[in-house]
């Protein structure tokens, strides 16, 4: 375990290679379980020091889990307020711990990654502990699977609160039993097309799951990206709420690759337009806002999925969604930069990366090129 | 216990009210609760913590902790917790148990933890065989779905735990 309190460049962004099953349609797989420590407030009603004195606790449990060993610790403290914001927007840390509402988080609060950056967890968040597994394409089992390897290895040594009748204890009710939060992040823009989705995510909510958009709870959906998730996590067991998922998730891709089909038999002119449009903009664009990026990727993921834009992967637009976003944009300016200023810059990354790519080929023509 | 309602069906939705300082809890079973426009839990999508919340707190003005006090150990008082929908400490779920079993139902359709059975650092006889059953309904499980290697996984587990009873 190193205690770095600077930021790698690619700090925790394994999930985005793109090679897990389904990845041009699911993005990642998230699972977390909430722990709490006997003997402590809650983060939000913590006394003097009492985050110093919870971080000390784990921090001696970590050194004897075999899940961490050679990881690494963020002290979010020490971190500098931009890192703290690129971690953010790689999904590692939340808004509160980010410091979005113009509070530093208190000292005490880090973020553990193992060595491979499959498995970590945020410390003095809401809860004290958020163990979390996040990894590429649709992955569920393998992702609890690491999540509770951690969570039985901390469980030896720390005094988890933790009640007969209600479960693992949190500081939010919604989150009390299993303290297992289950996510999937998926891009549906077929369904959004065809209208179907307000039926699909209506019929989510019926059946114990629900939906949010692209940076957690109370986010909007841009780009047709959206987050589902396991409602309740009292009364079912981990393995049932996996289950359950699961077997709901693949029924959405299913409904998905549907709506994909209709749209390609009834209008593939109006796709393909679409899609190639969304391409030439990012491509070469001058000025794009992070909303704009997200709804054209959209685009050309959905091409690139349906092999009409060949040569793309998607792995770049993995790259694309985390790196234009604004705090990104600053840390590799080196500078703070003004609205104006990160959508010129955004452009130009956008253009750079997609030019190292090389030429798409269109499918009038250079057809040797198609099959690479 | 009877429905108060029609008092022919089990209740399955036990609702805690406070009104004009006076708390009052009914009864329910699923028909009349629906009826009542209260689905049961799993089908809670439209109905967030916040106005479950304040429906539970309507009325209750300065004194709306007094019937569970405030929690002994960080001292959050229900009104506190009616305003944030966050608790305090582990021991507000011991001070405020009535409260929050209604509460638990509503958002879980339950109130009763089947996942891990935890097994703390030094663990009394009781505390191993709690985990032990816990354990073995997960293998069980693991088994019927057909997921071998997690049954291997909880079998080690099982052996383990044991062979240190």
């Amino acid at each position: 375990m190193t205690l770095d309190l600077t930021l790698p460049p690619g700090f925790g962004l394994g999930w985005l290679e793109a090679s897990g099953p389904y990845s041009d349609i699911v993005l990642s797989t998230r699972v977390r379980l909430a722990r709490n420590l006997q003997g402590h407030a809650f983060g939000p009603r913590h006394r003097h020091r009492e985050a110093e004195r919870v971080f000390e606790q784990v921090r001696t449990a970590v050194s004897r889990a075999a899940s961490l060993e050679g990881g690494a610790m963020l002290d979010l403290a020490a971190l500098p307020a931009l890192s703290r914001r690129v971690l953010l927007e790689r999904h590692l840390i939340s808004r509160e711990m980010a410091g979005e509402n113009g509070e530093a988080p208190p000292r005490g609060a880090a973020l553990f990654m193992d060595a491979h950056e499959r498995v970590g967890m945020m410390v003095n968040e809401e809860d004290h502990l958020r163990l979390q597994a996040l990894l590429s394409g649709l992955r569920l089992e393998e992702a609890f699977r690491l999540v509770d390897r951690l969570d039985e290895e901390l469980g030896a040594h720390l005094p988890y609160a933790y009640h007969h009748e209600f479960g693992y204890l949190t500081s939010c009710p919604t989150n009390v039993g299993t303290g297992l939060r289950a996510s999937i992040f998926v891009h549906l823009p077929g369904l959004v097309l065809t209208k179907e989705i307000g039926r699909v995510l209506q019929g989510i909510g019926q059946v114990g799951l629900t939906f949010r958009g692209l940076y957690g709870e109370g986010s909007e959906v841009i780009g047709n990206f959206f987050q589902i998730s396991n409602q309740t996590t009292l009364g079912k067991s981990e393995e049932d709420l996996i289950e359950h998922l699961q077997k709901i998730v693949g029924r959405v891709i299913q409904y998905e690759m549907d709506a994909r089909s209709v749209l390609m038999r009834d209008a593939p002119t109006v796709i393909e337009d679409k899609i190639w449009r969304a391409y030439g903009l990012l491509r070469y664009a001058r000025s794009l806002t992070f909303e704009e990026v997200m709804n054209l990727l959209s685009g050309v993921r959905l091409g690139v999925s349906m092999k009409l834009l060949p040569g793309l992967s998607v792995y770049t637009l993995n790259k694309i969604m985390i790196y234009a976003q604004s705090a990104h944009l600053e840390q590799a300016a080196g500078r703070t930069l003004t609205e104006t200023e990160s959508d010129l810059h955004r452009a130009a990354y956008v253009r750079r990366i997609l030019a190292a790519e090389g030429d798409v080929p269109t499918s009038e023509g250079d057809s040797a090129a198609e099959g690479a | 216990m009877l429905c108060d309602h029609c008092g022919e069906n089990e209740a399955v939705i036990h609702l805690t009210q406070i009104v004009d300082n006076q708390m009052s809890t009914y009864h329910l079973c699923e028909k009349c609760a629906e009826a009542k426009g209260l689905e049961p839990g799993i089908n809670t999508g439209t109905f967030p913590l916040s106005d479950f919340l304040a429906q539970m707190g309507k009325g209750t003005g300065a004194e709306g902790g007094g019937a569970a006090g405030a929690c002994a150990f960080c001292g959050l008082r229900l009104e506190d917790f009616k305003k944030t929908g966050r608790l305090g400490c582990p021991h507000c779920y011991v001070t405020f148990e009535g409260h929050l079993r209604g509460l638990l139902r509503r958002l879980h359709g339950s109130t009763q933890h089947v996942g891990k059975v935890y097994l703390p650092p030094d663990p009394t006889d009781a505390e191993r065989q709690q985990r032990l059953s816990g354990l073995r309904r997960k293998l069980d499980q693991a088994v019927a779905n057909e997921d071998f290697e997690r049954a291997a996984e909880l079998r080690d587990q099982i052996r383990a735990l044991e062979a240190a009873t």
